[in-house]
């Protein structure tokens, strides 16, 4: 039990993201209301990117700004700096989730407009008539 | 231009168009014609060119921006990205002959719009196949993606449901693809294709590598609709607009496959994919077989021409995995054919769909009536599309099926055998029905459309449906010239046919 709590704590990035993901997975596959789903897609996207930022996370590491004749003169030492690469890269994801929640709420208005409720159920009752 | 940036151009062509027609296509419609026509028969001589140019020189890699991988972003310009390229842009070419058509009218006043996303989404295809770096691989698979979401909505009817279904389901799948190249990159440092693949070996991690690597191909699978992954598929492509169909569905489950064989043999090596873990290979060659007979199963059921061919892409997405899962140089080169045919086959069928739709109005089984006497060129080209679909000579299709076959009784896949034959027989029974609907029941007079002057669709439609009928006879015919220049210079070594 202290082993696995031990494991827990010195990894608590790893399993935040996990239990993130869960509940976004269990919104977008379990709810029944659409906007729900989408706020589900919205956790579950959430979850990665923080995974990604946690991963460049050094201990002590500063901003990755850095001087540039320092950088010249002394080189740079690794373990200062934090690793920006996963960060750069989580730029372009959180684009492409904007942009997919914007294309999604478009299409909710869409349906709301089509049948007046955004109930999973309710608007395959009016489908099914 | 000097031809080592050709590939560039192939892909910039469209995106290029893309600004053009929706800034023009406002002005006036007229432009948009011509724009998107062109831009697409550039991109389709330009691939055809550095098709040529692999063959000849070999393949090569290409820095974009002169900034060195492993930190730049690095295109992968071989074989089967070329022929890749080519048959993306022919397809959409084709394609968008028909969707001029049909678009204007069914979304009267939105062309524009319409081919914005339209030319986008053939410009992130294209980019999807040069692409040899595992996170841009990310973000063309979600621009692709997010057009094709936007393109459905467009459809009438339940199109938005379908769409929203979709968003939700290619989500997933992309967010997997994202996590499992996260791992990479813990593991790594790198995400270039190439460097990922040296650095892979030497490591000891073996919990962390399955990891990331089932994460990958689930990731591919919920976004190619591998059975039973699939549901949002027919309700997304049998509801989208006919002219955004007729360009989806031939092209986005193929680009897929491809995708999972990069990763597959690009970033893991074969020996990694086939051997490394015991019961993978085969526990996949059952779930594909499954999956081909529930999809052809499924596609008895359906009562509508397009919700039919949809199931059949299904299974077809089935018979591609299986191939190159069978883990032998017959089985994979089955399966890249197959890809080259199936594109053609699906284009063939969905613009004789589109073609009937546009004179009828329907796809109903029973208002198919009478078609052969009413449209005889669409339904003869119709019926090569479905004779290739069944496997039957000299049509392309049977060329594949006899590779896949071969390739099964090789691994001793008997399941995969019986699935394909199977299919092929369901294939049969499926296209048959419909000849009998609709060459010997006479066009009733309950059918309002019987009314309607006679005829063939007007040539915008006829002729990429003619011209792809022709396509399937000679790449069926060329079989033997396209697997010994092309296809076998693919494989990974050690794997020839």
């Amino acid at each position: 039990m202290e082993q696995l709590l031990a494991e827990i704590v010195a990894k608590y990035n790893y399993w935040i993201y996990v239990v993130l993901m869960m509940i976004g997975f269990y919104a977008m596959i379990g709810k029944r209301n659409l906007v729900k789903k989408l706020l589900g897609m919205n956790i579950f996207q959430t979850a990665i990117i923080l995974f990604y930022v946690s991963i460049g996370v050094k201990r002590g590491g500063s901003i990755p700004i850095v001087d540039k004749h320092a950088a010249l003169s002394h080189g740079i030492d690794a373990t200062q700096v934090i690793n920006p690469l996963p960060h750069v890269l989580m730029l372009t994801a959180i684009v492409v989730s904007v942009s997919i929640t914007g294309v999604a709420l478009a299409i909710l208005i869409r349906i709301y407009r089509q049948y007046g409720t955004l109930e999973e159920d309710e608007i395959l009752e009016k489908i099914g008539r | 231009m000097t031809s080592t940036n050709l590939h560039m151009y192939v892909m910039m062509a469209p995106l290029l168009a893309a600004f053009a027609v929706n800034l023009l296509g406002r002005v006036s419609r007229a432009w948009i014609g011509p724009l998107s026509l062109g831009a697409l028969t550039f991109s389709t001589i330009g691939a055809l060119l550095t098709l040529l140019r692999v063959l000849h020189h070999g393949a090569y890699r290409y820095t974009v921006g002169n900034w060195q991988p492993p930190f730049g972003i690095e295109l992968v310009i071989d074989p089967l990205s070329a022929l890749m390229l080519l048959l993306v842009s022919g397809v959409a070419l084709l394609a968008t002959c028909s969707a001029l058509k049909s678009v204007q009218n069914e979304l009267p006043g939105r062309e524009h719009l319409f081919f914005t996303l339209y030319m986008i989404l053939v410009a992130g295809l294209l980019g999807l196949v040069l692409t040899g770096d595992a996170f841009n691989l990310y973000v063309l698979l979600e621009i692709t993606s997010i057009t094709t979401y936007g393109l459905i909505a467009m459809g009438s009817g339940r199109a938005a449901l379908s769409s929203f279904n979709y968003i939700i389901m290619g989500s997933i799948g992309a967010c997997f693809y994202l996590l499992g190249v996260g791992y990479l990159y813990i593991l790594t440092g790198t995400l270039n294709m190439a460097d990922i693949a040296s650095i892979l070996p030497g490591l000891n991690a073996p919990a962390a590598i399955a990891t990331a690597f089932a994460f990958l191909l689930v990731g591919l699978w919920v976004k190619m609709a591998l059975f039973p992954l699939h549901i949002w598929l027919p309700n997304a492509y049998s509801q989208a607009p006919t002219g955004a169909g007729v360009m989806i569905a031939p092209l986005m489950t193929k680009v897929t496959i491809y995708l999972m064989i990069r990763v597959m043999f690009s970033i893991f090596s074969p020996d990694y994919t086939f051997f490394a873990h015991a019961g993978v290979q085969a526990g996949i060659v059952w779930a594909a077989s499954l999956a081909i007979l529930c999809a052809s199963g499924l596609a008895l059921a359906q009562r509508n021409l397009r919700r039919m061919l949809t199931y059949i892409l299904i299974a077809e997405v089935g018979y591609m995995v299986g191939g190159v899962w069978l883990a032998n140089g017959t089985g994979m080169t089955g399966a890249m054919l197959h890809i080259v045919n199936d594109a053609l086959m699906t284009l063939c069928l969905f613009l004789a769909a589109a073609a009937i739709i546009y004179r009828t109005g329907s796809l109903e089984f029973d208002r198919l009536h009478g078609l052969y006497r009413r449209m005889p060129l669409t339904m003869a080209a119709f019926t090569v599309g479905a004779f290739s679909m069944i496997g039957i000579p000299p049509t392309c299709g049977f060329f594949s099926k006899w590779y896949l076959l071969l390739g099964a009784v090789q691994a001793q896949h008997w399941e995969f055998v019986a699935a394909l034959l199977a299919s092929s027989l369901i294939n049969a029974v499926l296209f048959f029905r419909l000849f009998e609907l609709a060459y010997f029941k006479p066009a009733g007079e309950d059918v309002p459309s019987a009314s309607q002057p006679c005829g063939d669709a007007p040539p915008l439609l006829l002729s990429p449906l003619v011209l792809t009928a022709v396509a399937l006879l000679v790449v069926g015919l060329g079989t033997g010239p396209l697997i010994e220049n092309v296809i076998r210079l693919a494989l990974p070594p050690g794997f020839a046919p």
